[in-house]
């Protein structure tokens, strides 16, 4: 379920920028969610789609889980969900 | 299991009259896009409508009068993202649609609701719908906010696109339903539909899908409206770190101390109805047998439940007010932490949120939770939060027992203190019950959460009227029915056998039996065999111990010079006040709860372990409550 025929990899790699990454405001543009495939599928549902872009909101006090924009909708996500998601 | 929360469970409504057969028209759509409200405005009944994704569990039939004497039947469904279910309520509608539902043949035809203010992405569910081969109306809803935030579409493009009828509506502001009324009575019901111009994509792939729904509304000049700049604003202030809270913390007690005291007027006026009409009953009937039956009996004690009523809507207008403008979703991401530290997540706790209403249909809203075991684990601990039901008992006994004084001047005193710590208290234990479940036999890898944040939107009045209409209903209905049913079970009980041919001392009736039988169990909680009596009717329904101790008091004689509050004061010490509170905050004292539950869970076992777990939980709690306060 990979996108744009990136090889599926579970774990996601350190160096990788994912979406823990942005700051309140800041958009970036998604490439790939490395979760099991019905995961996955559900986040792109809601909007998460490789190549589009994605906003960091508002969060729960603490920083977790945080709000984002995507796609025309908010969607709170938890930062172990988060960090699955690959930004480009 | 009506008797909580109102009509709820899918009846089918009677066969219809007419020869032809009756057409099924599936309402289908992404959740919060408005189906509900739909449904009520074609059918005239009253599903549950709020803003927040996952309202609707169940289906629900309605009828829908047409002109000419015909008539067409609506299914209102749980909300989808696609036809992939993942949850419990989403297989509702898949299993709609496939026909495979038990006792509902598949629908003629489907009305597709989409939410036009974010159409783009809602129109890729379009594509799945379609490939279904049923005649479809697609449903651009929230037309009025479309258009207030400065979005557009092309309704004609589109349906000449989709070769399928197309109507934009606003559903809430009944502008346009009637385009939705031209297809339920058209002909097109039993037509084949053609096939859309614009080839449908592969529907198992969502980035293709999502692709296919940009260049349709592309093509159909959709303009997206400008952001909702309302809802940023509010959730700066509600979800700032500092801010948010304090928000939250006082808002909370605002509402404890205004259910308190603000209610108290109200009840004092229905308090002093009941007792007038009481009175001219007692002087227009002459003395005996069923003077005493009506009076004592039936108006003492339905009477003394029928007062909490003003505090109970308000509490439902404080969670009408919650649920309808869309802090309820803010409030679940907030919690989501509490949530994690126990095992569960944010999810879980929008039915608990339910629960503070009543545990029915907290129950029923859990089929939104994707894991099977923290489902379960969230069915187990809902009946710990604070339903209505409780809030009778524990305004009584803590008017009874703890003076009023002010903690910070008018905004909140000691009573509201002591119903929050309750309500606290039950949450408490929830938690604690909650996290050795999560750690032991309902362990599970956690499933992601995510959460979709509807906008904010004002609560209307006519919605809030609505509900504390539907809730008097409910209310009145059960205090008609089983209240009455036991005050009058309880006069027969305590005013036989006769003894001289008089109404024994109420120690001497069948009811004082009972109580003095079950006594000596309830003897270390400080409850004598009057409230051992209120105990056992309880279990019917919590309330109903009101009711129990009224309908005791008033054959006893004791409570027509004292009042209920002070007969209280004389049954219980103080040890034995906070026991009986606590065994109330604990017990799983409600046949509809256990009745949900096995049905929920598909079998005896949970319920009867629940029921086991929070009747020693409430037991060795009071205990020592009674033991410390003495
Ligand atoms: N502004 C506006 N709000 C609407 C309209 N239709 C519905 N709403 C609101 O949208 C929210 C969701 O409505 P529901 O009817 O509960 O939505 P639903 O599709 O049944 O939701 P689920 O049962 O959760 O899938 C409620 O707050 C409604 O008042 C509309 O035409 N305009
Ligand atoms: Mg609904």
């Amino acid at each position: 379920m990979q996108a744009d025929g990136n090889k599926p990899s579970r774990d996601a790699k350190p160096e990788c920028r994912n979406l823990t990454a942005l700051k309140r405001g800041e958009s970036a543009t998604l490439d790939r969610i490395d979760l099991p495939e019905d995961d996955a599928r559900r986040l792109m549902e809601l909007g998460f789609l490789p190549g589009h872009s994605v906003t960091s909101s508002h969060a729960a006090p603490g920083g977790d889980p945080r709000v984002f924009r995507v796609d025309g909708s908010e969607v709170a996500l938890r930062r172990e969900t988060a960090k699955h998601l690959i930004l480009r | 299991m009506d008797d909580c929360h109102g009509a709820s469970t899918a009846t089918l409504p009677p066969p219809a009259a007419a020869p032809a057969r009756r057409h099924i028209v599936a309402i289908v759509g992404p959740p919060n896009s408005g189906k509900s409200t739909l449904f009520n405005r074609l059918t005239g009944l009253r599903q549950k409508v709020a803003n927040f994704p996952g309202v609707t569990v169940e289906h629900r039939m309605g009828r829908v009068k047409l002109d000419h004497h015909r008539e067409v039947f609506v299914v209102d469904l749980p909300g989808v993202y696609s036809l992939q279910p993942r949850t419990e309520d989403e297989r509702v509608t898949h299993d709609v649609l496939a026909g495979t539902m038990e006792s509902l043949p598949r629908p003629d035809a489907v009305m597709l609701i989409l939410d036009s203010t974010n159409l783009s992405r809602h129109l890729a569910l379009a594509a799945p719908i379609l490939s279904l081969g049923l005649p479809t109306l697609v449903i651009l809803n929230m037309a009025d906010d479309l258009d207030r935030r400065g979005g557009d579409v092309n309704a004609a493009e589109l349906s000449r696109q989709l070769s399928t009828p197309v109507a934009l509506i606003s559903a809430s502001k009944n502008v346009g339903v009637e385009q939705v009324l031209e297809f339920l009575s058209g002909g097109t019901l039993t037509t084949v539909p053609k096939a859309p111009l614009i080839q449908l994509p592969v529907i198992q792939d969502v980035p293709k899908c999502r692709d296919w729904a940009a260049n349709l509304s592309r093509s159909t000049e959709y303009r997206a409206p400008a952001p909702p700049m309302w809802t940023r604003r509010l959730d700066a202030i509600f979800l700032h770190p500092v801010i948010g809270p304090l928000v939250f913390l006082a808002v909370v007690i605002g509402v404890f101390q205004t259910i308190f005291t603000g209610a108290r007027p109200l009840m004092d006026a229905v308090q002093a109805a009941i007792a007038t009409s009481g009175g001219w009953i007692e002087s227009a009937l002459p003395e005996g047998a069923l003077r005493s039956l009506i009076v004592d009996g039936i108006w003492s004690g339905v009477g003394s439940v029928i007062v909490f009523l003003p505090q109970i809507l308000l509490l439902f207008l404080f969670i009408g007010i919650l649920e309808d403008s869309g802090y309820l979703a803010r409030a679940a991401l907030i919690a989501d932490r509490t949530m994690a530290k126990i095992g569960l997540q944010g999810k879980s706790f929008i039915p608990l949120l339910s629960a503070y209403a009543c545990a029915v249909p907290a129950i029923m809203a859990t089929r939104t939770i994707e894991n099977k075991r923290d489902r379960i684990a969230t069915i187990l601990i809902a009946p710990f939060m604070t339903c209505s039901a409780r809030l009778p008992v524990y305004t009584l006994v803590i008017a009874a027992f703890i003076p009023e004084k002010p903690l910070l001047g008018i905004f909140f005193g000691t009573r509201a203190a002591a119903l929050l710590g309750l309500y606290a208290l039950g949450f408490l234990a929830a938690i604690f019950t909650a996290r050795i479940l999560k750690s032991t036999v309902l362990k599970s890898t956690r499933s992601p959460f995510m959460l979709e944040m509807p906008p904010y939107r004002w609560p209307t009045l006519r919605s809030l009227a609505l509900r504390l209409l539907d809730r008097s209903k409910v209310f009145l209905r059960r205090a008609g029915t089983v209240i009455l049913a036991v005050a009058i079970i309880l006069w027969f009980l305590s005013s036989f056998p006769l003894k001289d041919g008089k109404a024994p001392e109420i120690g001497d009736s069948f009811a004082g039996s009972i109580g003095h039988f079950v006594e000596p169990v309830l003897k270390p909680l400080g409850f004598n065999w009057k409230i051992g009596i209120g105990l056992i009717t309880s279990f019917a329904a919590r309330e109903v111990i009101v009711g129990t101790l009224g309908t005791i008091y008033a054959v006893d004689g004791t409570s027509e010079s004292i009042g209920l509050q002070e007969a209280l004061r004389h049954e219980l010490s103080p040890g034995g006040a906070a026991a009986l509170l606590i065994f109330f905050a604990f017990a799983m004292q409600c046949m509809s709860t256990i009745a949900v539950v096995r049905r929920e869970t598909g079998g005896w076992g949970w319920p009867v372990v629940q029921f086991a777990y929070m009747t020693l939980f409430a037991y060795v709690f009071a205990f020592l409550a009674y033991r410390i306060v003495n």
